[in-house]
């Protein structure tokens, strides 16, 4: 026995709301199938687009910096802000699980800095990255870079809105992490190789990690890099400077 | 760990949409080739409708294959990860299935 409200064309009286113009509704069995086809991410992609219109409407470029915990994403951004801060305006998001000591080491170096929290979070989405710009307030042309949550799984699916994604890795990792992670390194326009410093001391083959990132992601730029030391970041102000 | 945003995306697309209706399914397409487990999608599923519209609904998960087509020679050839190495030796392959992460439809009422 079919109950009143498992029927197909059930006569309560209480209205139901009009089927939106995309949705097909059928009914089967006990309940409706209502089709959606819609984007899994459609609510994140849609703010990161308002997000990018924002930046675009006042010249603001975005630079997303991912990488596994340690690879040295702050240190180079500390060395970002004071090396690029005379020739372009610089403001700076921090995304960690936990803490302000990020934020605290780029405002010392004099900065516009936001600390976002993830908490359990393992990644910046693109409403975090909403509050961000309400909080910052990037002048006018400013270059925006972006810390992610050290993670090099989950940021790569969440778009923010920005310019760009950087990702490092570090020589102090495995020379195959490219094809361990394979979504974070097909996903980046910029990969740093950074710590070249210590390239004697350690196990690691610059030309082989580069070979492993082309794999999954052909075209992509390669600059090997060292915050310690300065090597090869001219070469990166450089590509900062071509990001408009 | 993503996979907890993502089907925390994927619920509150449903309930919203459901109007306040028990949502008895929701059908997702989630490619090979996304970094999007199923399995732990299944296990987010259950925490994350607790409480809601679509508690105790059924999630199923269709998984098309990965796919692509060289650019240099024309060839189409399946995929099974993120290497893009087609046989005749061009790494200048576009992905053509395999990448989805969508909501497909939902079972109401």
């Amino acid at each position: 026995m079919l109950r009143e409200d498992d029927a197909p064309d059930h006569g309560h009286p209480h209205p139901h709301p009009h089927p939106r113009p995309h949705e097909r509704r059928q009914p089967s069995g006990a309940g409706e199938t209502v089709t959606i086809e819609q984007k899994v991410l459609a609510k994140n992609d849609l703010l990161a687009e308002r997000n990018r219109t924002w930046m675009t409407d006042r010249g603001v470029v975005a630079v997303n910096m991912m990488s596994s915990p340690g690879a040295g994403k702050t240190t180079l951004l500390e060395r970002a802000v004071t090396d690029l801060g005379g020739r372009r305006p610089v403001a700076v998001v921090e995304g960690d699980q936990e803490t302000r000591l990020d934020a605290d080491r780029i405002r010392r170096t004099g900065c516009a800095v936001v600390q976002v929290n993830t908490g359990a979070g393992c990644h910046l989405d693109a409403e975090m990255m909403r509050d961000a710009l309400t909080a910052l307030s990037p002048a006018e042309g400013s270059l925006l870079m972006v810390e992610n949550v050290g993670n090099l799984v989950c940021p790569a699916l969440f778009d923010l809105g920005e310019r760009s994604k950087v990702v490092i890795i570090s020589v102090t990792e495995g020379t195959d992490k490219p094809l361990k992670y394979p979504y974070m390194f097909a996903a980046a326009d910029l990969i740093l190789i950074n710590k070249s410093d210590l390239l004697p001391y350690v196990d690691f083959d610059v030309e082989q990690c580069a070979r492993h990132a082309r794999s999954v992601n052909p075209d992509v730029r390669v600059l090997t890099v060292s915050a310690t030391t300065g090597e090869g970041l001219s070469h990166w102000y450089d590509w900062l400077a071509e990001q408009r | 760990m993503h996979e907890l945003a993502i089907t925390q995306s994927v619920v509150d697309s449903v309930c919203e949409r459901a109007g306040g209706r028990p949502v008895r399914s929701v059908r997702v397409r989630v490619g090979v080739l996304t970094a999007v487990v199923p399995d732990s999608m299944r296990f987010c599923f259950g925490l994350v409708t607790e409480g809601t519209a679509a508690e105790g609904a059924q999630l199923e998960i269709d998984q098309p294959p990965g796919a692509g087509r060289c650019r240099t020679c024309a060839v189409a050839f399946t995929l099974t990860d993120l290497i893009l190495l087609c046989p005749c030796g061009s790494a200048d392959v576009e992905i053509t299935s395999g990448q989805e992460l969508q909501i497909v439809s939902m079972e109401v009422g």
